[in-house]
């Protein structure tokens, strides 16, 4: 990597990512001044529409989970070194698995016992469709971000295939399931809280936001915390130096996919078990990519991606206000945004980076100057 | 199978191929001077949007061919200078130009022309219109040749053909001329090119400038050829699947130009095919068709059909030595 430019830690991890989502959000704001519409109205029914209710909070917070687990799936491959563009597929998959226990065993076997199947079941899933691209690149010297680019494309033929022609009841005009029992579907933030006594409207919020974080801890916890994720970032850092220190390489580009695609997998949780409790098309939307986008915003951080999905979710929901508040908008403007956000925070960093750095030396030199002239 | 149908059958192989070998040949430039490109979708769409409403703005189809080429060379630049210039990641500017393409031409799409992201339709003279209208008709007596001729071979427009020949012409470009040879070398070994004292930033430029070109030939050809209007997401994944027939070509244009008439044929196959009873396999699932070309490739990668060799400095950003 490039080490051009130099600044304090904190510079790094947070004022570079923000100076990076302003740069986006200001040729974004651009776009949507040359289409003839306020930039400033628009953030603000953005901003309203995403933190502003209680009900806008919680959908910020349903497409925050989904983005969770699509980011940690990207940093995890990122931490070993591999660059996992297929969580798509493996979300897709993911899901399948969720579904497919859940379609089986449902109609027969307790909630308590059901929705932890699913998520293993998911996670699974998920795993084997990350696995065999792992598998190929270690063995077989294919690159793994050209594989898991096909793969995404089997996984959705895969799916409607399965869908059109196994699981849609006969004579169904729409593409799905039939519903899973109730001891399938995993409670939603309202129904928790009710328990607590406490009112929250309804939204599809669901339990799945803790799996989420628990997922965000546990990846913290797996890369800094335990030999296996050392290993993994040591093979991420310098291949041949890990080599060279008596670690197997090739084990450890399979164990990162495997453990990025398991993670991409656990997103049929918040969407089928959580949602909308059927197995269905479309439930991913490329929410794959965005976990792209999710994980270069936050640096390849559990911390960092938590922040970055809630951007993210916000983005979504806020957009959805604005696209039903202000004529002539669409959700599309925040797939362009968040390609401007893939753009200056990812392949163009090294472009701002010096800036930024330069920008703080400068700063610095000016708070020297003042300080010597007033002392 | 009687010849009209083999007709129709090669005729609409070419159709489709048309769009993949445009965008193979984009990409077997950058890739082959060593600037991995997944961003052929979201240049092929942005091109073909462009080319939708500057044509049915303008009404003129140079005008509609210029402005697709024109964006799709800006944006072949800008991922230049992302990671030729600043070195910054390859697939991650891919991605963004993707993501980019497929959020944009919908924001702008629905700003300017307000049908949901759609252009209004280009007129018929704006469209590009078959080279030998005649043909089909004057060779439909022939018995066996005329229906394979004259609709398979000869019922195309000029872009088409343009493809075809296009892909001798790129062989003879990076494999016969001093040009062709800097830029091979140049995504093999770029230390030796720049100890040679010919520019890497140059010749990576002007690699991406001509993937530009073809991305915006691609993409003028969906919306001025095949349908008359640019729709959201049009390409449905076509650039991927040129870049998967690159890989299956082995990065040589002839190889490409084959796989991309291959995954042409399988995808014209797909859709005559559906819900056909064969001989002996049964119905064949069209999604199973339509999965082939990735999974040949896959198979193709991982060694099991002979061996696919990347340039070697594929995706390697080039940093001069100061």
């Amino acid at each position: 990597m490039n080490t051009s430019y130099a600044m304090p830690r904190w510079a790094d991890l947070v004022l570079l990512p923000l100076v990076c989502l302003a740069v986006a959000l200001l040729a974004a704001g651009g776009v949507v001044a040359l289409v003839g519409q306020h930039p400033v109205e628009v953030i603000s029914v953005l901003v309203h529409g995403a933190f502003g209710s209680a009900r806008g909070l919680s959908y910020t917070l349903y497409y925050a989970t989904t983005f969770v687990f699509t980011g940690l799936a990207v940093a995890v491959a990122f931490h070993g070194g591999l660059f996992n563009i297929g969580g798509e597929g493996q979300a897709i998959l993911g899901g399948l698995g969720t579904g497919l226990v859940a379609l089986w065993f449902s109609a027969f076997l307790p909630s308590w016992l059901m929705l932890p199947l699913m998520v293993v079941s998911g996670a699974l899933f998920g795993m084997a469709w990350a696995v065999v691209p792992g598998y190929l690149q270690a063995y077989r010297g294919s690159h793994v971000v050209i594989t898991t680019i096909m793969f995404n494309f089997i996984a959705s033929t895969l799916l409607v295939y399965v869908l059109v022609n196994h699981l849609r009841p006969a004579g169904a005009m729409s593409v799905e399931s039939v519903a899973f029992s109730e001891s399938a579907k995993l409670p939603g933030m309202h129904e928790a809280l009710a328990w607590l006594g406490v009112a929250w409207p309804a939204s599809p919020l669901n339990l799945s936001v803790v799996l989420a974080a628990l997922a965000a801890l546990g990846v913290y916890l797996f890369l800094w915390r335990t030999r296996a994720g050392y290993r993994l970032r040591a093979v991420g850092s310098s291949p041949s130096a890990a080599e060279y220190a008596g670690i197997r390489t090739r084990h450890q580009v399979v164990l990162g996919m495997a453990v990025s695609g398991a993670l991409a997998g656990m997103v049929g949780m918040n969407e089928i078990a959580g949602v909308h409790g059927k197995l269905l098309l479309e439930f991913v939307s490329g929410a794959g990519f965005t976990g792209i986008a999710v994980a270069l915003m936050g640096r390849n951080h559990p911390v960092g991606i938590v922040f970055a999905s809630i951007l993210f979710g916000a983005l979504f929901q806020g957009g959805a206000e604005v696209a039903f508040e202000v004529r002539g908008f669409s959700r599309d403007m925040v797939v362009m945004l968040q390609g401007f956000i893939v753009l200056f925070s990812g392949a163009m960093v090294y472009v701002i980076a010096p800036l930024v750095a330069r920008g703080l030396n400068l700063a610095g030199r000016c708070l020297r100057q003042t300080g010597a002239r007033h002392g | 199978m009687d010849e009209s149908l083999l007709g129709t059958l090669l005729a609409s192989t070419l159709r489709l191929a048309t769009p993949l070998i445009f965008c193979a040949l984009a990409g077997l430039f950058s890739e082959r001077s060593g600037v991995v490109d997944i961003g052929l979708e979201g240049k092929m769409l942005f091109a073909a949007f462009a080319a939708g409403a500057v044509g049915a703005v303008s009404g003129s189809t140079t005008l509609a061919l210029l402005a697709a080429i024109g964006v799709a060379i800006a944006l072949s630049w800008i991922h230049g200078l992302a990671c030729v210039s600043h070195q910054g990641d390859q697939v991650v500017s891919g991605v963004a130009i993707n993501i980019i393409a497929a959020g944009l031409t919908v924001v702008l799409g629905i700003a300017w022309f307000a049908q949901g992201g759609q252009t209004p339709p280009v007129t018929t003279a704006v469209r590009i219109q078959p080279l030998f209208p005649q043909a089909p008709a004057a060779l439909a007596g022939v018995p066996w040749l005329g229906a394979l001729v004259g609709e398979g071979l000869l019922g195309h427009n000029a872009m088409v053909y343009l493809s075809l020949a296009l892909v001798p012409l790129s062989w003879w470009l990076l494999f016969r001329t001093r040009f062709g040879l800097r830029l091979r070398a140049v995504g093999e070994n770029p230390q030796m090119v720049d100890a040679a004292g010919v520019s890497v930033t140059r010749l990576r430029y002007t690699a991406l400038s001509l993937n530009g070109l073809l991305c915006g030939l691609a993409g003028s050809y969906l919306v001025l050829a095949q349908s008359a209007s640019f729709s959201p997401n049009m390409t449905a994944g076509r650039g991927f699947m040129a870049l998967a027939a690159l890989i299956f070509g082995r990065w040589y244009p002839v190889g490409a130009l084959w796989a991309c008439l291959l995954f042409g044929l399988l995808d014209a196959a797909a859709i005559r095919l559906q819900g056909v009873h064969l001989p002996v396999i049964g119905e064949v699932p069209v999604q199973a068709i339509q999965a082939l070309p990735y999974v040949l490739t896959v198979v193709l990668l991982a060694g099991f059909i002979g061996k696919a060799v990347a340039p070697q400095a594929l995706g390697r950003p080039y940093a001069k030595e100061r």
